[in-house]
């Protein structure tokens, strides 16, 4: 790889304390489990997994959003170049700019005592990106025109509008301070089919005018298989695979990716049959399997895969999968 | 004469900002054995239709005086919508139809062990002993498949899986062998690969217990898997409905059409998502004429807004309300 990441992560993990138990001693929950990826300019990475998966934290991680238990983040824009997990206060309010969220529940997001306007200049009051009010007006209006908001609607309260408006609304303000990187975790879920395809076109179609590197969480596979360029396949807190979508989707090569993939509903009600279909459920994060993680469900899985933990392997150009098997 | 039949439901809901209609004159039928899927985005108006099988809907719901919903029990024939008293209502809730809802934890008792749930309401509904009664839902509980049954009996909803609810659900659904399973979005809430389990094991009882299942979900898919027929509402009305296979395959309303055109694919990456312009109306804001027009890519300029599309016959048992589409399935 020629080009400089944007985001590299070094064996990242996240760990949350589950409080004091009759134990005695503190129980952590590793939430990403030594997770080592990198993320282009300009990419549209996916991040797929079921929940409890972990893709949450990490992309929450990125974002300093959540405290990091060792390991190492590194943004580099070629402008400036942060370690994400030791920002001082006045890095971590720059890097804030040009790091950005967009939720997944566009009704939970959204003040409803605060008029759209408001809402979508906030990040730009708070930030000190403009001046006075004419040009905050200004930025807001540009980028409420992107996002394909009507003006009018600028002046009205959250409640007016439905689902597939609100996550417009909840786009235009992550994005009114020029961000470099934006996560969206589960954007499209609590959508409907109909304004679903529309977000994601937007999403898409904004990405390639504004130029900003998305990573986009999503559990439903067939969604990010269309938007994406590059997908990492997430369980129990550890990547067992990433790859080019098309490459993906055509030969994927984990156990577990295969079975998420065939476990997708068909639209032909007689291709039912071929699906291989997994066994059990993730088990509890607090108590993970031993050697690789997903061997409890693996429907190839040997003696070894009981016992050591699979090693990060390159298979083809850019193909990545940790399992023993392949 | 099929197990349930619906006859010009109209259900309107009297709120403070005036009467809501939810839905308009809906009719269909469901055969024992069968597995009716009724697929449609949000306030389309199918949980709705669903809830008035037992008549669960709120207090200010106000059915159209030619509704009638009659359900077909070996010696009579009740008329679900004329039962007034919680002693006759029995019949159809829990009786007769059973229902399991999106949101397992939500559904149990929190306080109440599994078992407890199970037993009250064979209990209410049978005239099992309560001992019979625990026999049974342990029994349940092992056919769809959750281990040690014993110990699941004693425990609440709260120490089970996401999947492991939805199954515990299922159990005691059908606990009372009912005749109709309604099932509203069941697996929305769960993972694909649990999803798909729940999916097979669905599939499963239909064959062993024989009953009809009026599956409820926004997600084309699943209805693929698992209904033999389909019936597509939007804003309350039923635009098209047919056997799964000629409804996914050769859709005839653009609303069908707008659907799967939506569903990102998996076997065709390349090909752009085509979303349905514009938003749902609000049921405050019910367009005239038929419903979808304001949405419509094929929208006829004087027709679709002023009078109703009926019924047009596209296909064996395929029906569709549009005007563009004549009597082939075609489009005009």
């Amino acid at each position: 790889m020629t080009e400089k990441p944007l985001i590299k992560i070094n064996k990242l993990n996240v760990e949350f304390p589950l409080g004091r138990t009759l134990f005695g001693k503190t129980p952590m929950l590793r939430a990403v489990n030594d997770v080592s990826l990198e993320i282009l300019p300009g990419q549209f990475y996916g991040l797929v997994g079921e929940s409890g998966s972990g893709k949450t934290t990490l992309g929450r991680a990125i974002l300093r959003a959540v405290p990091i238990s060792s390991g190492e983040i590194t943004f580099d824009d070629g402008e400036v170049n942060y370690d994400v997990g030791n920002l001082g206060k006045k890095e971590l309010k720059n890097y804030r700019k040009l790091a950005q969220l967009i939720f997944q529940d566009p009704y939970a997001a959204l003040s409803p005592r605060m008029t759209v306007r408001d809402i979508i200049a906030e990040p730009l009051e708070v930030m000190g990106l403009t001046q006075n009010r004419e040009e905050t007006d200004a930025r807001v209006r540009e980028i409420a025109t992107k996002c394909r908001l009507n003006l009018e609607h600028l002046r009205r309260f959250p409640h007016a509008f439905s689902g597939g408006q609100r996550q417009r609304i909840s786009i235009a303000r992550a994005l009114v301070c020029n961000p470099k990187f934006v996560v969206a975790d589960e954007s499209v879920a609590a959508l409907d089919v109909s304004i679903q395809a529309d977000i994601l076109n937007l999403l898409k179609s904004l990405q390639k005018q504004l130029g900003f590197t998305f990573l986009f969480i999503s559990h439903d596979l067939s969604v990010v298989a269309h938007i994406c360029d590059n997908v990492a396949v997430m369980y129990l807190g550890t990547l067992v695979e990433t790859a080019p979508t098309k490459k993906l989707f055509s030969n994927p090569s984990h156990p577990y990716t295969k079975a998420l993939l065939s476990s997708i509903p068909s639209l032909d009600p007689d291709e039912s049959k071929k699906a291989q279909k997994l066994e059990g459920e993730i088990p509890s994060p607090t108590n993970p399997p031993p050697g690789c993680k997903f061997h409890t469900r693996c429907p190839v899985a040997e003696d070894r895969c009981r016992k050591e933990v699979p090693q990060w392997r390159e298979l083809s150009a850019d193909h990545y999968a940790a399992c023993h098997l392949v | 004469m099929s197990l349930l039949s619906v006859e010009n439901l109209y259900l309107q809901f009297d709120t403070d900002e005036g009467r809501i209609t939810a839905v308009d004159d809906v009719s269909f039928e469901l055969n024992e054995g069968e597995v009716l899927g009724l697929v449609g985005e949000s306030g389309s108006g199918k949980s709705v239709t669903a809830k008035s099988l037992m008549q669960l809907n709120p207090s200010n719901s106000v059915y159209g005086s030619g509704s009638k919903i009659n359900l077909d029990l070996e010696n009579n024939v009740v008329d679900v919508l004329s039962l007034k008293k919680a002693r006759e209502l029995e019949i159809v809730r829990g009786g007769a139809i059973s229902m399991i809802f999106q949101e397992p934890m939500a559904s149990f008792a929190p306080a109440i062990t599994i078992g407890n749930q199970m037993v009250e309401q064979l209990i209410i509904h049978t005239s099992l002993s309560k001992k019979g009664a625990a026999e049974l839902s342990v029994e349940m509980l092992e056919r769809v498949g959750i281990n040690e049954p014993h110990k699941r009996f004693f425990q609440y909803a709260f120490e089970l899986s996401g999947g492991m609810r939805q199954r515990a659900m299922i159990a005691m659904a059908l606990s009372t062998k009912p005749k109709l399973l309604i099932a509203d979005e069941p697996t929305t809430a769960l993972d694909v690969t649990i999803q798909a389990q729940v999916l097979d094991l669905m599939k499963d009882l239909v064959k062993e217990f024989g009953m009809a299942i009026l599956f409820i979900t926004h997600d084309l898919g699943v209805i693929a898997q698992v209904a033999d027929r389909v019936a597509v509402m939007y804003l309350g009305r039923i635009v098209e409905s047919g056997p799964v296979r000629e409804v996914l395959h050769s859709p005839s309303h653009p609303y069908t059409k707008g659907l799967l055109n939506a569903l990102p694919k998996l076997d065709a990456l390349d090909e752009p998502l085509t979303p349905i312009p514009g938003d749902i109306p609000s049921p405050l804001e019910r367009p005239p004429g038929c419903v979808f027009h304001t949405r419509c890519p094929e929208v006829l300029a004087d027709r679709c807004n002023s009078s109703v599309p009926q019924h047009t016959n596209v296909g064996q048992d395929h029906f569709t309300s549009c005007f563009v589409v004549d009597s082939t399935g075609k489009s005009a």
